[in-house]
């Protein structure tokens, strides 16, 4: 007598709906987040930067002297901007700002080069912000090794460099050109859905109570899964319109690779959705108005983006912020996009990361029935 | 009288708020077919009762049946059959009128809903209007929206918070015919309000203040319990007299009815004592009937002495 209703059920699922049609602002913006995530994040966010600003101040104006500065050119990694005379005006813009790095070539360098002593090129770095300057550091130390072996033929042919004692051939998989969006791009799908779907739930049920709804409907015999199932469900196809959106945009505005199965990523995604509604609901049952609810969501997305494997690596965190990590579906479901999008991944190797969403799933609907009041005590 | 065929039978209903009681040791018991009116001043757990009825409160003592179905532990019941009309409008404001309707009568399952709906409609004489939104009507249609969705499921008891708050007079007339023609038929009614002409429609009524049950049966029961007695006076300078009644002992109240004044209290020879004071040949007196509102506003004073 007292179990689930689908007539219950379903009149919750055709409100919710049209509630949901008539809010456009709200509609709106479900719409707006992903497409402006995917401009900041996709346009704007790059971890491999080029054409940084540099400086040089080249005491030596010889041949191998150009040669060096013209690598630094065509390595895309320097844009030379200015060409310093003395110490103090290097020290002066790199202090404000205007250079990333300086670039000193010494008097002597043609000189120690010819007679094979290693001379020195100091590089200094605006190390403030390591991710800026950590790949053009890297690009440095491989062009020394290359750039003079095209002017020191013949006899100087001794003076090239030389190859270490061991071959490292690096083979990059997946990503080969280290290509920042084809990361960012899969990743903000489990960001823009964490956003969305938690705050638009989290205020369904305080919103019911601020308005005063929530004394109808809880005289009325509907029970507490059918209300928060019938919330739910209307979103999930919200979700799906923003996985679409983000799909598309992936493929055609940056070319993101997707060698896997599109209907797996479909199936998967159900579960991710879901598990981010049953937690904006458990939020929206936990909080006395809408104001705590939305700080609840806000709450419960900064670790989400910031300890899942989207913003930082995540294998670089701390124990404890992995351990943080893993608790949340936004890391497992970044693993399976990016896996099914990037390597190919089927059925069997997501699997791991499944089951930990489903788990998450359960846990916030069990929480979210439990709190939710079926009497206005 | 048959126990079966009390559809509210409760006793000792408590509710307390933190430590404040709102809703102390109430009895009651109402017929089928009964309409029973619920007075009493602001606060004074009028909602709060009503709430314990229909499962949206569990009562911190007493036990009781709705509809035969216990009140403590059987409120899932109890709200299949039971349409209660809340005091604040609580319907969905971003759906239309035929929305709204068409959502309560999918959860109740209402057979041939479609129907339902329809003549629920036209009752309400909202039949063209339905597509407008339920957030846009004036508040006394809201009210008659209210009604109109918490009757949708032929429920077996009605309970109305304060109704015909805000409704004109010609409507309430009709919402006061629509609900004895539903008493005839056999569905009970429970109702709150604040008017007396509502309280003389009610087959019985029970008077609640600060959550204590003071003065219930028929109208003339209630009126007879009050043991109040009324002087009516019409004459010159009436605002003059009332100060001066004011002070006297024996007078409890003191009204002005347009040119009349109403003077009240509960020990008759006192109040007569205090009108031979001041009657002389330019004043009419007459010892009339008490009226419902003489009779709340002594028992409103007089729980404000006993529980204050
Ligand atoms: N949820 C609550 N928490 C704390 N106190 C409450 C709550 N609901 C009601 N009260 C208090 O209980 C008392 C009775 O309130 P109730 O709403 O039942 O009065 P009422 O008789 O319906 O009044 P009115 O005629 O104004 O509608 C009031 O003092 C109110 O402040
Ligand atoms: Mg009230």
């Amino acid at each position: 007598m007292n179990r689930f209703a689908f007539h219950r059920f379903w009149a919750i699922v055709l409100k919710e709906f049209i509630q949901m049609k008539r809010d456009r602002v709200t509609f709106a913006m479900m719409i707006g987040i992903p497409l402006m995530q995917l401009m900041l994040f996709g346009f704007a966010i790059n971890s491999d930067p080029r054409h940084l600003p540099t400086a040089i101040r080249a005491a030596d104006q010889g041949p191998f002297a150009r040669t060096l500065v013209q690598a630094l050119r065509t390595s895309d990694y320097f844009q030379i901007v200015h060409e310093a005379e003395t110490e103090t005006e290097t020290q002066r813009l790199l202090q404000l700002g205007d250079v990333q790095f300086v670039i000193n070539i010494p008097e002597d360098f043609s000189r120690k080069l010819l007679r094979g002593e290693r001379p020195t090129v100091l590089v200094e770095a605006d190390a403030t912000d390591p991710a800026a300057t950590g790949p053009a550091l890297a690009a440095v130390n491989t062009l020394a090794s290359s750039i003079f072996n095209r002017d020191l033929p013949g006899p100087l042919a001794r003076l090239q460099a030389k190859a270490g004692p061991v071959d490292f051939r690096i083979h990059a998989h997946y990503n080969p050109e280290n290509i920042t969006q084809y990361n960012v791009v899969p990743g903000l799908m489990g960001v823009v859905l964490t956003l969305t779907m938690v705050v638009i739930t989290a205020l369904a049920i305080t919103r019911e109570r601020e308005r005063g709804t929530m004394e109808n409907l809880l005289a009325t015999p509907v029970r507490p899964f059918e209300v928060m199932a019938g919330k739910i469900l209307p979103y999930i196809a919200v979700g799906y319109i923003q996985v679409t959106l983000i799909l598309v945009a992936a493929r055609c505005l940056f070319g993101v690779p997707m060698v896997g199965s599109l209907p797996l990523l479909y199936a998967v995604a159900l579960f991710f959705i879901a598990a981010n509604l049953a937690m904006g609901i458990t939020c929206s049952t936990l909080a006395k108005n809408q104001l705590q609810a939305v700080q609840m969501a806000v709450f419960f997305f900064l670790p989400s983006i910031l300890l899942t494997g989207f913003m930082f690596p995540f294998r670089g965190m701390p124990e404890w912020a992995q351990a943080v990590g893993s608790c949340l579906p936004n890391t497992h479901f970044l693993r399976i996009v990016r896996g099914i999008l990037l390597k190919g991944n089927g059925p069997l190797e997501i699997a791991p990361e499944l089951w930990p969403l489903l788990l998450f799933l359960v846990v916030a609907m069990a929480v979210g029935l439990k709190r939710y009041r079926r009497t206005l005590d | 009288m048959n126990t079966t065929d009390l559809v509210i039978d409760v006793t000792g209903i408590t509710k307390l708020f933190g430590d404040k009681t709102v809703v102390n040791a109430i009895d009651l018991q109402v017929k089928r077919g009964e309409i029973y009116g619920f007075l009493g001043p602001n606060g004074s757990g009028k909602t709060t009762f009503i709430r314990m009825l229909c499962g949206l409160l569990t009562p911190d003592a007493g036990t009781g049946t709705c509809l035969g179905y216990d009140v403590r532990n059987q409120q899932p019941e109890i709200k299949r059959h039971v349409g209660y009309m809340t005091q604040r409008f609580s319907y969905y404001e971003d759906l239309s009128i035929r929305e709204n309707l068409d959502f309560i009568a999918r959860i109740y399952a209402v057979t041939d809903r479609a129907s339902a709906v329809q003549n629920s409609l036209e009752c309400l004489g909202l039949a063209n209007r339905s597509h407008q939104l339920a957030g846009q009507l004036s508040g006394g249609w809201k009210q008659r929206l209210a009604l109109a969705a918490c009757l949708i499921h032929s429920p077996q008891l009605l309970l109305l918070d304060e109704p015909t708050a805000g409704v004109d007079p010609k409507a309430r007339r009709e919402f006061w015919d629509e609900i004895h023609r539903l008493a005839a038929d056999g569905l009970t009614v429970l109702i709150t309000t604040h008017y007396m002409d509502e309280a003389e429609r009610c087959h019985r009524l029970a008077y609640i203040a600060y959550g204590n049950l003071l003065a219930r049966g028929t109208l003339d029961e209630v009126l007879a319990s009050a043991r109040l007695t009324t002087w009516t006076v019409t004459g010159p300078a009436l605002p003059a007299l009332a100060e001066n009644l004011r002070s006297r002992d024996g007078v409890e109240q003191v009204v002005a009815f347009g040119n009349t004044l109403h003077l009240s209290g509960r020990d008759p020879a006192k109040l007569a004592a205090a009108v031979a004071t001041v009657r002389d040949s330019r004043y009419d007196w007459k010892q009339t009937r008490s009226t419902m509102e003489d009779v709340f506003i002594s028992l409103m004073d007089q729980a404000k002495d006993n529980f204050k």
